[in-house]
């Protein structure tokens, strides 16, 4: 009797925890808490109000609910695998890991499980190559275009960079050293000196890294920071007075929290790969079927925010990848396998945009099973003082795939060497 | 001067005052455990949780605003007002003294005679507990520390070492940042203070007999329980300086409990029990690490040394001093 008690209950309670079989599973390795949380929340928040969004207005995507369950990481890679191997048995459609580290952790993984990765703006860069990951998207950029977008913006701005300086500030991690390699094949190209300066996490002391700086007077420096090292940099460039128009960030580097009050960050420049603020459609749609309902995920702080909309992007762009399965298919309720076929055949054109409310959020882009990557473009974007607000200068540029290209085809090469992997007939 | 030499001597003098800033930590920790022999974990999240304190009542923060909207529905966030800074200090001393009040009631009062583990593990539990609390209470945002305190390098004492280098050398005068200067002179009051207090006063000789032995101090009248509650806020004041310090650097956000992993160099090599101790031994590391990361971390090892580097240089002095430099040495009969 016990017996049939415990387990009634357990059944039970499965049966309304567990996802309903024909829900669209979408997982979200967030991180709410630790010393992440403040960039983790928002776009946790931005992720899940989007498809709230889509359940609300359109009933979910092809007529099938969309499910998000968030898994909290703590931004750490052990815990960020185990959140994958609780969630992957649950119909998990796509995982968006939030971390070079749990990326590269899950590319084995999931690639032997067959459950696509994406991991827009960061991860490995190789995996690009679709013949040699084939279950793993970057779209639609990676920290190679943004290192090279960024010294394109300086090229095409200041001139050229021959007998100049320029240093990078990274976060001592897989992350922080991805530019790395690029950087320096670009130096090697346009015949600047190359430094670079490792933070250790989390980035609370930088005294001597920031001694180094002012004693070099580098002349342009980059950075490649999460979290605490972003303010404690920005502080640190403030007092030694370094020269905010020269000081570029990667996009984890250029938030609203990574800017100090009033005019001390005025100029400080960073790389994105979605657009700024709050003015597209979609934002009415969140208010009226999100918002003003109280189903939003946070406490509406963050909305509008630079990685809100990053949240928002990266939810937009999975459900489009859902629907172009759906057609493919002729099902809506997919599977891993159909979902990466939506993503091989992702086509983000001004309509896409468009039909998302989200016209110029972010770059076309069209992925294809050799190209993961697509066209890998950015744009720069602007502290204003002033207005205590990032602007957006210039427009979504492509990077320089002369020096990319090799590279990412080298690192590809290399890691089917290392896996024994067979490249993909595509 | 040649430049090499001025730079040279502009890294040992950051050096020295990073370590001032590491001392400021390290100090919470030197109190309890001098006082109740407790390496108390949760040192960290008190300066945090300080902090946070101090940065919600000076903006007007509701506490617990995010949960009692989440619960009633309502749009609760600020009562309206802005604190001065020094009566936001003094109400959150206040709140400190209140946290040492519940956590002696509520933990060590539970917890004596005990053996040092447990009471170790008890503060594990604590550090944990007050993370989430803090953020329940506080959120957990990043918030802007501003209670006055001037930052930035010194426009005057750059200009006037600017000339001290040989002419045609590269050399911008000498950096050093004033938040770090006010830090200096705060840890010397309290050091001073501090040392006054535990060997020329009642309550402090008395906060050291209960280090010594728990039941002999209460067998001669000590209230062991006033004892606790004493030290423990007085190491939520330190932990309040030195959120103070370490969040106008970095604002108030959640990496402000692992400033605790700084101190524990500073532990090691200057003893648990010294409050001298935790000055020299963060001197000594600042300086180390800081000169290290300059000749040899940064040229030869590809930088960020200084994290480890710290360690390594605790454990040599651990092998020669084991109790430290000014630890009290142990010796136990058989």
């Amino acid at each position: 009797m016990k017996f049939k008690q415990i387990a009634t209950v357990a059944l039970t309670t499965l049966a309304v925890s567990a996802p309903v079989a024909a829900d669209l599973m979408f997982p979200s390795l967030s991180y709410r808490t630790g010393p992440y949380a403040s960039g983790g929340i928002p776009f946790a928040d931005g992720y899940a109000d989007f498809f709230t969004m889509l359940n609300e207005r359109d009933g979910g995507i092809g007529g099938e609910k969309a499910v998000v369950e968030e898994c909290e990481t703590g931004f750490s890679t052990p815990k960020g695998v185990e959140c994958y191997e609780a969630t992957k048995n649950n119909g998990a459609l796509v995982y968006q890991p939030l971390s070079t580290g749990i990326t590269y952790q899950l590319i084995p993984k999931a690639s032997a499980d067959g459950i696509p990765v994406l991991s827009s703006g960061y991860g490995r860069t190789a995996s690009a190559d679709g013949t040699i990951f084939p279950w793993v998207f970057n779209f639609p950029t990676n920290y190679w275009a943004g290192a090279s977008r960024i010294i394109n913006h300086i090229i095409d701005n200041d001139g050229a960079l021959e007998g100049k300086s320029v240093a990078l500030l990274y976060h001592n991690s897989g992350y922080g050293k991805e530019p790395i390699r690029t950087l320096e094949a670009l130096a090697e190209k346009h015949g600047f000196n190359f430094t670079k300066l490792a933070v250790d996490h989390p980035g609370q002391e930088q005294k001597s890294q920031w001694l180094q700086i002012r004693r070099e007077r580098p002349d342009y420096l980059l950075m490649w920071g999460w979290g605490v090292m972003n303010q404690v940099a920005m502080q640190e460039a403030a007092n030694i007075r370094y020269p905010m128009e020269n000081f570029y960030g990667i996009w984890w580097s250029g938030t609203e929290l990574d800017v100090l009050p009033g005019m001390a960050s005025h100029g400080y420049k960073a790389a994105n790969f979605s657009v700024v603020g709050s003015d597209f459609p979609i934002y009415d749609e969140l208010q009226k079927h999100v918002i003003d309902k109280g189903l939003a995920a946070g406490d509406g702080s963050s909305v509008g925010s630079v990685i809100y909309n990053r949240g928002l992007y990266a939810g937009m762009v999975v459900a489009e990848a859902v629907r172009t399965a759906q057609a493919m298919h002729g099902v809506s309720n997919i599977t891993p396998a159909m979902m990466r076929d939506g993503l091989e055949a992702l086509n983000m054109n001004a309509d896409a945009y468009a039909r998302n409310g989200m016209s110029g959020f972010g770059p076309d882009f069209q992925i294809t099973c050799e190209d993961h990557g697509g066209t890998q473009m950015a744009i720069i974007q602007e502290w204003d003082g002033k207005s205590q607000e990032w602007k957006m200068i210039g427009d979504f540029e492509a990077p320089d795939m002369d020096v990319i290209g090799p590279l990412i085809q080298a690192d590809s090469e290399a890691y089917a060497k290392e896996n024994d992997i067979t490249r993909r007939d595509c | 001067m040649s430049a090499d030499f001025l730079y040279t001597l502009e890294v040992i003098l950051n050096g020295l005052m990073a370590g001032v800033m590491y001392s400021l930590v390290a100090l919470g920790f030197v109190l309890i455990f001098k006082a109740s022999g407790i390496f108390n974990y949760a040192q960290g999240v008190m300066a945090l949780f300080a902090a946070m304190t101090l940065v919600g009542l000076q903006s007007g923060q509701i506490p617990f605003a995010h949960l009692i909207n989440a619960i009633f529905g309502t749009d609760l966030h600020h009562f309206g007002w802005q604190m001065p800074a020094l009566l936001a200090i003094i109400l959150t001393v206040g709140v400190m003294v209140l946290f040492a009040i519940i956590v002696e009631k509520y933990i060590l009062h539970h917890l004596v005679n005990q053996e040092p583990i447990i009471l170790f593990m008890a503060t594990i539990g604590l550090a944990y507990f007050m993370e989430g609390f803090g953020d329940i209470m506080w959120g957990s945002e990043i918030k802007t520390m501003d209670v006055g305190i001037p930052s930035g390098g010194s426009f005057w004492l750059e200009e006037v070492t600017m000339t001290w280098a040989a002419e045609g050398e590269r050399y911008w005068g000498m950096y050093i940042d004033k938040l770090d200067v006010v830090a200096t002179l705060v840890a010397l009051v309290l050091v001073i203070s501090l040392t006054l207090f535990s060997q020329y006063t009642k309550t402090g000789r008395a906060l050291r007999a209960v280090a010594d032995d728990h039941q002999a101090a209460l067998s001669v009248g000590i209230s062991l329980r006033t004892i606790w509650v004493i030290v423990w806020s007085i190491a939520g004041f330190v932990a309040l300086v030195a959120g103070i310090m370490w969040g106008s650097k970095s604002g108030v956000q959640f990496s402000l409990s692992l400033i605790a992993l700084k101190a524990l160099p500073v532990l090691m090599l200057g003893g648990f029990t010294s409050i001298p101790g935790a000055i020299i031994g963060g001197l000594i590391i600042g300086v180390g690490e800081k000169l290290f990361e300059f000749a040899i971390g940064s040229v030869y090892l590809g930088g960020a040394t200084e994290n480890w580097f710290a360690y390594v240089l605790a454990l040599v002095f651990l092998v020669f001093r084991p109790q430290g430099l000014f630890g009290e040495k142990i010796i136990e009969r058989v």
